[in-house]
């Protein structure tokens, strides 16, 4: 490889510190005794003992999956603290309460949560390792009889909701990570958005790793009942730690007829340093059903992060009309690797879907599309349009597409298209020859590469991610 | 237009380069002075296209001694987006192309890029436009090209036309013109040779790379050299390239070997 494409040196992590706070962890390892302590310690009714319980002694049975095209050393599940919160007196009743260095941490992080500062048009969950610590405008928000919480308050206060809807979207044994999230999950966002109510602000949950030795096993629960809508955004970082760190959230969205959510993910978590050393595990599932008619439910993702990413985030077509759409960009640098993709699952009539996949790889890094578009025999008039875009930046890095489509009803239309291309050195060169610098080449290319994902982001996270991605790319060539 | 008081724009002593430690050019010697036309042509190895880089600082070749000077500065030191706005215009024989980036857009930031470097500020879209209206006008090229993907999609000729409208915008010093006329029909050709002529000025030169003497028609050259081996080894008039289209290569060689 010549001189000028070699050295793949990302920005340092500018979210990789850690704020030293006293913290109340279990001890290490997994058992039903440690579930039963995190159970008690969230106060929690016995409905939800039993659902993790049988979680567990699910998960006991299953086996780790080895399908993804990514590789990393055994996890020892024995070795993770699965509990991990900020020592605090009880219930905080008020953002005063909260240890002063948790609100510098996310004022650090761009997300100030106190009264004065906190931003005017999003409504914040912030959760800091098994937590949540604060959730913004939560009584603006309740006068339009819209719930936002953390998913623990929900158990408590909104017991009926769990139960309906908790696992029945990804039920707990759908794959080896959701049982184990569904076993010992510390803590997450619920939302509720009533009848014909259009949220009047955007929703969002932030997520924090802070313990090096902690897992994060967050789990989201967005309802949007019928005629509602709602826009939620969610973001994620870590501190830098040698070790690696397992984040494996699940995520479950509901839309009754006539109901929309978009959900966007700008994910930052700690990648590892350019040897590969360190960096969270993002094993997430992710799944919406629009389970109404005429409903519609949108996912927006710029990865970015991680070590390694293991994530679909899908959509069951149940409702009749109804519309699921993935725009995704993923980028990887350096060592990362990510397995990612999504699952359009058309099950009612005149469903459509549309998968927009733009996967970016640079130094050593191992980047994947994986999705499924399956058809069901009484799915009549589905239709599908997928897109997967792969961009190879250097000579070492690895782009991969893994389509799978099943149509089981022949009045299904099903389009798939892919394309694989490379910034090279000649490219760059003739930028260069044209007087634009290489950095601006490489943004140029890469904004160019990702503007039909881009444009379908929330205005706050649009910018952002464009920064973000040339910010994680700089001096990755010339 | 020969003019021997006119300034020296480039002036190339003893170069000598390689890539991936091969030596390509081997002491190789060229003046060029402002309003001339300096035609290069050689065969296939010769170190044509070689030299054509490594006036522009591709990073795949290193230059191993000698100098190239261009309006008095030592371009050893700059990178090639520097060499760029300083002046020096290279268009490519095979141009590249950008999914996603539009012509306009591209075109714009290099243009912007070059005023930066001249300490002079960015125009904005609008100014912008009306102004590559009138460039794409020059070389009679559709805009409707404007706005679809730099290159995407392009003809042969449709390329090589994107590449002089890339050089009337940003009005080079030196234009080195690298086989433009490689895969052209002839009413291409034309197209492409006439722009050239209407860019050239009192204040720049061009430097034309080719094989075959047939684009030295429409752009007709003060000089003219022969390539070989790393080398310039003849250096003539008009009337040399006709003579190399007449005979083939075969007796310039003959008679250098006789030479030395």
């Amino acid at each position: 490889m010549s001189t000028s494409v070699q050295s793949v040196v990302s920005q340092p992590y500018k979210y990789g510190f850690v704020t030293d706070v006293e913290s109340d962890s279990i001890p290490r390892g997994l058992s039903e005794d440690i579930i039963r302590l995190i159970s008690r310690k969230k106060n929690e009714p016995d409905f939800m003992l039993e659902f993790r319980l049988k979680a567990y002694r699910q998960w006991l049975k299953m086996t780790e999956p080895t399908w993804p095209n990514v590789s990393y050393k055994p996890i020892n599940y024995q070795d993770i603290i699965y509990y991990s919160a900020p020592k605090q007196s009880e219930k905080l009743k008020s953002l005063d309460e909260v240890d002063p260095e948790i609100l510098a941490t996310f004022e650090k992080l761009g997300l100030p949560l106190s009264e004065q500062k906190r931003l005017t048009n999003v409504a914040v969950d912030a959760v800091f390792d098994s937590v949540s610590i604060a959730t913004t405008f939560k009584e603006e928000l309740a006068e339009h009889g819209i719930i936002f919480c953390s998913i623990s308050e929900a158990v408590q206060d909104h017991p009926e909701l769990i139960k309906k809807y908790l696992g029945s979207v990804v039920p707990s044994a759908d794959n080896y990570f959701t049982a184990l999230n569904s076993a010992v999950f510390s803590d997450g966002s619920f939302v509720y958005i009533p009848e014909n109510t259009q949220c009047p602000m955007d929703l969002s949950t932030y997520f924090r790793i802070n313990n090096g030795d902690s897992g994060q096993f967050e789990r989201t629960l967005v309802v949007a009942d019928k005629g509602s809508s709602v826009t939620y955004l969610e973001g994620c970082t870590a501190p830098m730690y040698d070790s690696n760190q397992l984040h494996a959230a699940v995520v479950e969205l509901v839309t009754l007829d006539d109901a929309k959510i978009n959900y966007s993910t700008v994910q930052n978590w700690f990648a590892g340093d350019k040897d590969g050393k360190g960096g969270i595990y993002n094993f997430v599932t992710k799944r919406g059903l629009c389970s109404g008619k005429n409903s519609k439910i949108s996912w927006t993702q710029v990865e970015t992060g991680s070590a390694i990413t293991w994530k679909y985030p899908s959509c069951v077509l149940a409702g009749d009309n109804s519309v699921g759409e993935f725009y995704s960009v993923a980028l990887t640098n350096n060592m990362q690797q990510a397995d990612t993709g999504t699952k359009m699952v058309h099950v009612g009539k005149n469903t459509r879907s549309t998968i927009i996949s733009k996967g970016i790889s640079a130094g050593n890094s191992k980047n994947s599309y994986r999705g499924l578009v399956k058809v069901n025999p009484k799915a009549e008039n589905a239709r599908n349009y997928s897109q997967c875009d792969s961009m190879l930046i250097g000579d070492t890095s690895n782009a991969n597409t893994y389509p799978y489509i099943q149509v089981q009803n022949n009045t299904g239309q099903v389009e798939h298209e892919a394309s694989t291309s490379k910034i090279g050195e000649d490219q760059l060169f003739y930028f260069a020859q044209r007087g634009i610098s290489p950095e601006d080449a490489v943004s140029m290319i890469i904004s160019g590469f990702c503007r039909d994902v881009f444009n379908k982001l929330p205005m706050e996270f649009a910018a952002e991610a464009d920064k973000l991605l040339a910010l994680k790319l700089e001096n990755s060539v010339g | 237009m020969i003019n021997s008081d006119a300034k020296t724009i480039l002036s190339v002593r003893d170069l000598r380069a390689s890539v991936d430690g091969t030596e390509i050019l081997k002491g190789l010697n060229l003046e060029v002075k402002a309003g001339e036309i300096h035609a290069i042509m050689g065969l296939n190895g010769s170190g044509k296209s070689t030299f054509s880089k490594v006036l522009a600082g591709h990073p795949d070749y290193e230059v191993t001694s000698g100098t190239i000077e261009f309006n008095g500065q030592d371009l050893s030191g700059l990178e090639p987006h520097e060499r760029a706005t300083a002046g020096i215009f290279l268009a490519f024989q095979y141009p590249l192309e950008i999914p996603g980036v539009s012509n306009r857009e591209f075109l714009r930031v290099a243009y912007n890029s070059h005023r930066k470097a001249r300490g002079e500020d960015e125009v904005d879209v609008f100014d912008f436009d009306d102004l590559i209206e009138e460039k794409t006008d020059l070389v009679k090229m559709d805009t409707s090209f404007l706005d679809r993907s730099v290159n995407e999609g392009f003809s042969g000729g449709e390329k090589k036309r994107n590449e002089i409208l890339q050089m009337a915008l940003l009005e080079p010093t030196l234009a080195i013109l690298d086989e433009t006329d490689s895969g052209l029909d002839i009413d291409a050709l034309k197209t492409v040779a006439e722009g050239v002529n209407k860019l050239a000025t009192p204040n720049s030169a061009n430097l034309v790379i080719t094989h075959y003497q047939r684009l030295l028609n429409y752009i007709v050259p003060d000089y003219v050299h022969v390539m070989c081996g790393g080398q310039i080894i003849k250096t003539g008039s008009r009337e040399l390239a006709l003579a190399l289209e007449a005979k083939g290569y075969e007796w310039l060689l003959e008679e250098q070997a006789v030479a030395s």
